[in-house]
């Protein structure tokens, strides 16, 4: 029988990239892997995101960042996250993220780093494996 | 597929002074535990049950690019103007084939993602009919025990058989776009009875005044008891807001003449009565399903059985049939 319980996702873009083509397609294989995934649009600020996450009662905030900006967004966010006591929201980032600030991520509470060029199989295990 | 899904259990249970109260995380998580088919959240909803029936509900329908998501948008704007509290529920298709959904109505509304008199949430149907998805309903329920006034639904875009949403809403919009002929569907679908307000979005695009006056004419004809609501066509651009304004003040109106005409509570009451039909239905449904299907596995069971059924398939669906309502009438008999 089909599960009634499916990881629901949301896809967002904080901040002022106006690149939205990988976050499309991120989602689209997320989809495809039976996820439910709510799509943000373009240019959210963190307030926005954070509201979103709370009503549509989101496992995972996927982030998508090309800006540059990811070490201050993430940051951020995390604490948000923590403030509002969303112990069981994961947050995970992909986008244009040089290999040298994985690690500064991951300590900052980010769930899993997806840099450009990662698989989709890679993608969907990362956060399939969050629940398990 | 996911072996393991999310564990929603391990957040603190949700007490009805919450969502009476409006908190926003309770409710969301509610309405999750719903989706989920958890049996404390349907013990919860009898107990809501009581404090719903404030909210002022509409349903926005049409074929998909019409313009749905932004036009709500828009409206949120207009109903916030006017001081109202806005619960929005916008239902999106599942994949068939994965399970999984794309839920991108959302997009067109974050401009209110800050707003604290604002509930949005997105739905994926789920393999429902009807344009809706299961839970749709019961999310009205939630929003309007937690004090949203106006709740808005958005179901999955269609114009020609998604007249599902006539069972939970209060005043429907059909939206059209000009140059689609999407009036003629409207005949078609019998949609024209079932709207309240006839939409005609996107009146910047050449067609929008003969697609109107095509609507105009297609409302005339519909026969009208005296002392009805004559179902008006208005025009907008969702893009710039043009005409949004009117549009939430025709429904007021309609809502002011449902009223007036005690046409509002004859609705409910007759909405509450074919959900407690649809409940009973949908919970026999859940339990003898998975029987249904052991049944048919049974009787497929002997090589004979099987050429019965490559041989007339009708007959031997009747007979079985006939054995299993047999069974269920008097659970003693054996059923085969």
């Amino acid at each position: 029988m089909e599960t009634l319980n499916k990881i629901r996702v949301l896809v967002a873009k904080p901040g002022l990239d106006g690149h939205d083509k990988g976050a499309k397609i991120v989602a689209l294989a997320l989809r495809d892997a039976g996820m439910e995934v709510i799509y943000s649009g373009l240019h959210q600020t963190l307030d926005q995101i954070m509201s979103t996450a709370v009503q549509e009662s989101v496992d995972v905030i996927g982030l998508s960042i090309m800006s540059g900006a990811h070490l201050p967004i993430c940051e951020k966010l995390t604490a948000m996250i923590k403030e509002q006591g969303l112990d069981n929201v994961h947050l995970v980032v992909g986008g244009v993220i040089p290999n040298q600030d994985v690690q500064v991520l991951r300590k900052m509470g980010v769930a899993a780093v997806f840099p450009g060029g990662t698989s989709f199989d890679t993608i969907v295990s990362g956060i399939n494996g969050l629940f398990q | 597929m996911p072996e393991k899904v999310p564990d929603i259990q391990p957040d603190p249970p949700v007490e009805i002074r919450q969502i009476l109260d409006g908190d926003v995380m309770a409710g969301a998580r509610l309405i999750r535990c719903i989706e989920a088919g958890d049996p404390a959240a349907a013990q919860m909803l009898g107990k809501l049950y009581s404090h719903a029936g404030n909210a002022f509900v509409i349903g926005i329908t049409g074929p998909p690019g019409a313009g749905k998501s932004t036009l709500i948008n828009s409206l949120i704007t207009m109903f916030r103007k006017k001081q109202f509290t806005v619960g929005v529920v916008a239902v999106d298709p599942s994949s068939r084939k994965t399970g999984g959904a794309v839920l991108g109505d959302r997009v067109r509304m974050q401009a209110h993602a800050g707003d604290k008199g604002v509930f949005i949430r997105s739905m994926a149907a789920r393999g429902a009919a009807g344009g809706l998805a299961r839970a749709a309903k019961d999310t009205c329920l939630v929003l309007d025990a937690m004090g949203y006034e106006i709740i808005i639904v958005e179901p999955v875009g269609s114009g020609q058989a998604d007249l599902e949403i006539t069972t939970l809403v209060h005043s429907l919009g059909l939206v059209a776009i000009p140059g689609t002929g999407d009036g003629i569907q409207a005949v078609k679908a019998g949609l024209l009875e079932a709207a309240d307000l006839f939409i005609v979005n996107k009146t910047d695009l050449p067609g929008a005044a003969s697609e109107m006056m095509t609507l105009e004419h297609l409302v005339q004809q519909r026969s009208l008891e005296p002392d009805t609501w004559q179902p008006p066509v208005v025009g907008t651009c969702a893009r710039t807001g043009e005409g949004v304004d009117r549009l939430a003040d025709l429904f007021l109106d309609h809502r002011q003449f449902m009223k007036d005409h005690q046409v509002l509570e004859k609705i409910q009451t007759a909405q509450a009565g074919e959900y407690f039909n649809t409940l009973v239905r949908q919970m026999v449904m859940d339990r003898i399903d998975p029987w249904i299907d052991r049944q048919v596995a049974a009787f497929l069971d002997t090589a004979a059985q099987k050429a019965a059924v490559a041989a007339d398939p009708y007959q031997a669906a009747r007979k079985l049939a006939d054995r299993l309502t047999r069974f269920l009438a008097e659970p003693d008999s054996e059923v085969f």
